[in-house]
């Protein structure tokens, strides 16, 4: 589906992409992972035909610096950092829409399921969201339109738990149908979303894997939790997950997306040594309600 | 054409939003209302009364401010939402270069061109509301002229826009190329220039040359055509060209410096990164 060969992007003087091949086909969900310069939001970006470059691009058969709307149409992107828009959201839902030939509701109601009532914000300028109010409406735009691939920039980092599921829920119903490609700093963030990880190192490809994808994205997982004292900064984190208190503060229960399991583990980690006992159990698949 | 439309409608409502919007309309519209309150409509300055006097008054001041204006506030946009980020997102979005880059400038025509107008248009609200005779053959023309000079800074700022890699280098370029214009006005430089000895025919070149200066001229040539308010070039430049010809040359060099300008800025922004 997609194919890159020999793929080089220089700036000035400083290679950041150096001889990248690599092929995507459909249904391939792919982890793009690698640290601060390694060429992940470049290759991106060339993917989205924003820069020139060495080499070839191709997404079936066509290159997107040539066939951009043809190219473009076809794929749905979310950014890393929001941009600074400052038409209002029922604007950029209905010019987004437009563009991309959508429908405008289709985005408010997926907007609306990962919890921001686009109705309440239709006139708020984009610009004055919360960063995790413009994360949803980005999503809501790029999954409320027919795509064969998702380009995600650490799409869920400024979601909250229950947004996150949601969110799962939705790449869980269209993983069959489409690629994707998840760029993050770290694995643990998104190795339960991939089939595939790519890691980049300063623009070179050091590691090409399948990956385990027997996690459902789905699915959720019953979850408790004892610790010895009530401590209210672990109120305070768990409360983010939207676990509730039983006992006092000495033992919580909640329900955790599967796809979030590793990112879970790793708030708990923090408290490691108020924690007495943690039991997970998969098998609730009531993950989006 | 229909994503064209769209992208000129996105930007016109983002420069609406903007700050530098309120700021660019309450100028032109402050002027035009300072003018009526000092009672301009009533005075006799250097032969001009009524109504031309108040145009006369704006032509000089637009002059001054529109072309910086212009080009303060559109060379931010190309290299600024580049830095901002807003072309990453937007460019992911299947929109073609074109229509990007045409329905901007568009907007971005529609936006700054609209208070000019509209302070032009309050002075003739304001002329019929106190019983002033109207030039309306000069208000027309007048009109053509502030929009081609408009077109003109507009094409200019789009381009070093699009060269520029930081807003910071926009700025400062924009505000050079304003100060070189301005000092090759036919009273400032020019005028220095003739008295130091110039030859004629390169006066009248540079004169011809410089936008801002046929701006002047033939806005001055509407209202005045003895040009007494004027330096000695357009005199020279007058006996060539005939009133006529020097206004369609002053309507249309500045669209053509425009649209190349924006059509080089548009070519260079094509084969460029675009984020």
């Amino acid at each position: 589906m997609i194919r890159f060969e020999q793929l080089t992007k220089t700036f000035r003087r400083n290679t950041v992409l150096d001889g990248i091949d690599l092929n995507i086909e459909r249904g391939d969900r792919i982890a793009l992972v690698g640290s601060n310069g390694a060429g992940k939001t470049t290759l991106i970006r060339c993917l989205l035909g924003e820069y020139t470059h060495g080499g070839t691009i191709l997404v079936d058969g066509k290159a997107p610096r040539t066939h951009r709307c043809e190219v473009l149409r076809r794929i749905g992107f979310v950014p890393q950092l929001p941009p600074p828009l400052k038409m209002t959201v029922g604007q950029l839902v209905n010019f987004s829409a437009e563009l991309c030939g959508s429908e405008p509701e289709r985005m408010n109601r997926i907007a609306e399921e990962l919890g921001l009532p686009v109705q309440d914000f239709r006139r708020r300028p984009f610009v004055k969201l919360s960063g995790g109010e413009k994360q949803k409406l980005l999503i809501a735009i790029a999954l409320g339109r027919d795509v064969d691939l998702l380009v995600m920039d650490e799409p869920a980092a400024n979601l909250d738990p229950r947004a996150r599921q949601v969110f799962f829920g939705f790449l869980a119903e269209r993983q069959a149908d489409i690629s994707m490609i998840i760029s993050s700093h770290r694995l643990d963030e998104v190795a339960a979303l991939v089939n595939r990880v790519v890691e980049l190192d300063r623009g070179r490809i050091t590691l090409n894997d399948h990956v385990d994808d027997r996690v459902d994205m789905a699915a959720m997982l019953s979850c408790q939790l004892e610790v010895n004292r009530a401590d209210d900064a672990f109120a305070k984190a768990i409360g983010a997950w939207n676990f509730e208190m039983v006992n006092g503060g000495l033992k919580w229960r909640g329900r955790v997306a599967g796809p979030d399991r590793l990112r879970f583990l790793g708030t708990l980690s923090r408290y490691a040594a108020l924690l007495r006992g943690i039991e997970m159990k998969e098998g609730d698949n009531e993950a989006v309600q | 054409m229909k994503q064209l439309i769209q992208l000129a409608r996105a930007d016109i409502g983002e420069s609406l939003r903007a700050r530098w919007f309120l700021v660019y309309t309450l100028v032109f519209g402050g002027i035009m209302v300072g003018l009526f309150i000092s009672g301009l409509t009533e005075s006799r300055v250097m032969g001009f009364t009524g109504l031309s006097r108040i145009l006369v008054t704006y032509l000089q001041v637009t002059m001054a401010i529109l072309p910086i204006f212009m080009l303060i506030t559109t060379v931010r946009s190309v290299v600024g939402e580049r830095e901002a980020g807003v072309f990453e997102y937007i460019l992911a979005l299947p929109v073609s270069i074109g229509a990007w880059f045409w329905g901007k400038l568009m907007g971005r025509f529609v936006v700054v061109f609209l208070p000019v107008i509209g302070a032009l248009l309050l002075a003739v609200v304001w002329g019929l509301f106190k019983g002033v005779s109207i030039p309306w053959f000069q208000i027309s023309i007048y009109s053509g002229l502030l929009a081609s000079l408009a077109w003109c800074f507009l094409g200019i700022g789009m381009l070093v826009s699009t060269l520029s890699r930081s807003t910071d280098v926009a700025q400062g370029a924009a505000f050079m190329i304003w100060l070189v214009l301005l000092l090759f006005l036919d009273l400032i430089l020019l005028g220095v220039l003739i008295s130091d000895g110039l030859p004629a025919e390169m006066a009248i070149g540079i004169s011809l040359v410089n936008p801002l200066q046929s701006f002047r001229t033939a806005a001055m040539l509407l209202f005045d055509p003895q040009l007494v308010l004027l330096g000695p070039a357009a005199y020279v430049i007058l006996d060539n060209f005939g009133r006529n010809g020097y206004l369609a040359w002053a309507m249309i060099y500045p669209l053509f410096i425009g649209l190349l300008c924006a059509g080089a800025g548009f070519w260079g922004f094509k084969r460029g990164d675009y984020s």
